[in-house]
């Protein structure tokens, strides 16, 4: 009996066709909790990615396995664990949260991974906790607001009310906008975050309008940036205290608040690195097909997770799939050398990208859809504040 | 108000007004969903942790109707009694057969139940979650005196809210149902025993609750939308306001609610502000917000200790 079962084991070992020629990917995002659209989003842009690399990245026949971090580092790193002990993946990717990657990075990490953030971008891993299997193909948290800190400057705006969510990214974003904003800042509230976010700001919008800011800056993704958007225009403060934002005005709210007939949004300004009316060959391909496949326009999310599949696509193709050659699949990726939708861009010695930063309104399209197009470019070439601190080089 | 570089800063009595009526506003939101949640918990005996779900329920249907029938304010009015319906499900189907059991087991039920209809919504709804339009009339802000200006959506909350616990004063206290269902929260033996169906009773007070904690997710909804796992949100300072207030006091609930809420906004808002008088503007901005979202628990954890009953506990169980 017993060599029976041994004899079918083998049989079944040998019988299967995809074993050692296919890659794994781990891919790490939130699928549950409000903030699931956020996930969906990015999972859409990784299987439209592998449905236009056909399912192969070189020889090797395309495997994500999708981990759901439920908006909580501890889940985060469970279901990290889970990826790379009982999968064996051989990337790691995702994670739109810094404080679950912070959390998860020592999993994929020290089990020898190659890991890289679609999203979060939080400063102790651009700077003392960088490493060298480590990539990014989003921005360091710092950035996003430090464009706007520019624009606001060039606007000629002199004192600032400043609310984000009280966790990791919220930080960086506030440090980010105080290294370039020259006004001074008047108020600063940091809200509750995470699966119980704070959602009603009745009390932070009522102190930030009797602050007398000449405007207000926030930082509020996912699902917090339809209620923010809501308040701050229930409140009547657009035309007391304008509003500037990061990652709050996206291709995951302009939806729902276009649904809602919220035309107060129409006209704002964002900063950002990628926008759907960049204009080359892999970002048309990409926002038209996932336009059709999906019927919204992708989110910078859902455009930095694609670009990150085909970044790993690149590496393996330069190594001619030998997964197994990790210094090769590393400069290979470190060579970004393949056709990322915001344009070419590079990557310093913290593995994180040199890339412009543009400013993007919202705006109609052609039929009536409301998107964002570029407006001008607010930063070129800009290399994150805390690549200095990286021991690599 | 601009905060002068030392010393005491100047009160802003505008400021603090606003605030404080954010924060009757969130305390009567409060209320719909504890008052719901201590009548189960206080006559029925049962822990219904997914008394948040029915919150989000009536947030995510009232969502839908204002789609299809074009008007929020009737939409409210046509979701009420559908939360109530599924309230009363609920209670045949998972709370009935749990009532016997001890609270752990309802614990364990309930939140099953939660995770259920968590991924029910996200099924039905997708997991964008539901942005509500109001009517213009609605959008708006209202000067109230002075330059004390409100969105009028909040005033409509604080007057439905207001409205609600009335009608459920009246209920309670000057009806023939209020009065059995506050025998039942004392004693619920003799009310049977005197051959009150308290099959009936029971399905009613929960079909009751329901609504009051759908009608709380519908009056939010159009402020912060309709979310997977809002109700898990609220579920937890329900607790608190029950326990502060004293289980099965409509009451205390009430009370209790509106106090959280003053303390919950009012932290919130000048806690910061306070502890730039003895501190760093740094240490004040990051360990205000940490505190500020202790205080309803601080305060939970001073009233189980002095007065472990709640501050208005139902008269002799």
């Amino acid at each position: 009996m017993k060599r029976i079962i041994s004899a079918a084991l083998a049989a079944s070992f040998l019988a299967a066709p995809a074993f050692g020629a296919e890659v794994k990917i781990g891919f790490v995002t939130t699928l549950t909790t409000g903030a699931a659209i956020i996930g969906k989003d990015m999972q859409n842009a990784v299987d439209l990615a592998v449905e236009h690399m056909g399912g192969k990245m070189g020889d090797l026949d395309v495997n994500v396995i999708y981990g759901d971090d439920g908006f909580k580092p501890e889940t985060g790193k469970q279901v990290t664990d889970k990826l790379v002990q009982q999968d064996n993946v051989d990337f790691v990717a995702g994670f739109i949260w810094s404080h679950v990657l912070l959390a998860s990075r020592k999993s994929a990490l020290d089990a020898g991974k190659i890991l890289i953030s679609t999203n979060a971008g939080p400063s102790q891993m651009a700077g003392d906790l960088c490493d060298k299997n480590f990539f990014s193909t989003s921005w360091q948290n710092d950035q996003t607001p430090m464009a706007m800190g520019e624009v606001l400057n060039q606007k000629g705006v002199k004192s600032l009310y400043v609310m984000a969510p009280n966790y990791a990214a919220g930080k960086d974003m506030v440090a980010g906008l105080e290294r370039t904003f020259k006004g001074t800042i008047v108020g600063k509230d940091l809200t509750k975050w995470g699966a119980d976010a704070q959602l009603d700001f009745s009390a932070e919008l009522a102190k930030a309008k009797a602050s007398g800011a000449e405007g207000l800056f926030v930082f509020y993704p996912g699902a917090a940036a339809g209620a923010f958007t809501k308040q701050y225009h229930q409140a009547g403060l657009k035309d007391i205290l304008p509003l500037y934002s990061v990652f709050t005005v996206d291709g995951i709210s302009l939806p729902k608040l276009q649904k809602a007939g919220f035309d107060g949004v129409l006209g704002s300004k964002i900063t950002q690195e990628w926008d759907p009316s960049l204009d080359n060959a892999a970002n048309k391909k990409f926002v038209a097909d996932f336009k059709a496949k999906y019927g919204t326009y992708p989110s910078f999310y859902a455009a930095q997770s694609y670009d990150a599949m085909f970044l790993i696509k690149s590496a393996i193709e330069a190594v001619g799939g030998d997964l197994t050659n990790q210094d090769a699949v590393r400069a290979a990726i470190k060579a970004a050398n393949y056709d990322s939708v915001r344009g070419h861009y590079t990557y310093g010695n913290n593995n994180f990208p040199i890339q412009n930063f543009y400013l993007r309104e919202v705006v109609a399209d052609a039929d009536g859809n409301w998107t964002t197009r570029v407006d001008s470019i607010v930063m070129e070439n800009a290399q994150d504040p805390y690549a200095a601190e990286c021991p690599l080089k | 108000m601009f905060v002068l570089k030392s010393g005491i800063p100047p009160l802003d009595t505008t400021l603090l007004f606003v605030q404080t009526l954010n924060g009757v506003q969130l305390g009567l939101l409060l209320f719909l969903v504890a008052s719901g949640l201590t009548l189960v918990f206080g006559i029925l005996d049962f822990v219904n942790l997914a008394h948040g779900s029915l919150y989000m329920l009536g947030a995510f249907i009232c969502a839908s109707l204002t789609f299809l029938v074009g008007n929020f304010l009737l939409a409210v009015l046509i979701a009420l009694p559908i939360t109530g319906v599924l309230g009363y499900l609920i209670e045949r189907f998972v709370a009935r057969p749990l009532y016997a059991r001890d609270h752990l087991d309802h614990v364990l039920g309930t939140f099953g139940l939660i995770l259920v209809l968590d991924t029910s919504v996200h099924l039905i709804w997708g997991p964008a979650g539901i942005a509500v339009p109001l009517p213009a009339w609605l959008e708006g802000q209202v000067g109230l005196f002075g330059d004390v200006v409100v969105p009028s959506f909040r005033l409509l909350i604080i007057a439905a809210g207001l409205a609600a616990a009335a009608g459920l004063f009246w209920l309670v206290n000057y009806t023939r149902l209020g009065m059995l269902i506050r025998a039942g929260a004392s004693n619920r033996t003799m009310v049977s025993a005197l051959g009150i169906d308290i099959q009936s009773l029971f399905a009613l007070v929960f079909a009751l609750g329901a609504m009051l904690a759908g009608l709380a997710g519908m009056l939010i909804a159009p402020i912060t939308e309709a979310s997977i796992g809002m109700g898990n949100n609220i579920i937890i300072t329900a607790f608190v306001v029950i326990i502060v207030g004293g289980i099965g006091s409509m009451k205390g609930a009430f009370f209790a609610a509106l106090l959280i809420g003053l303390i919950d906004t009012l932290g919130r808002a000048f806690l910061d502000d306070f502890f730039k008088l003895f501190m760093s503007s740094d240490a004040a901005e990051n360990s205000a917000p940490a505190l500020s979202a202790m205080l309803i628990y601080i305060l939970m954890a001073v009233v189980l200790s002095v007065r472990p009953q709640g501050l208005f506990p139902p008269k002799v169980r």
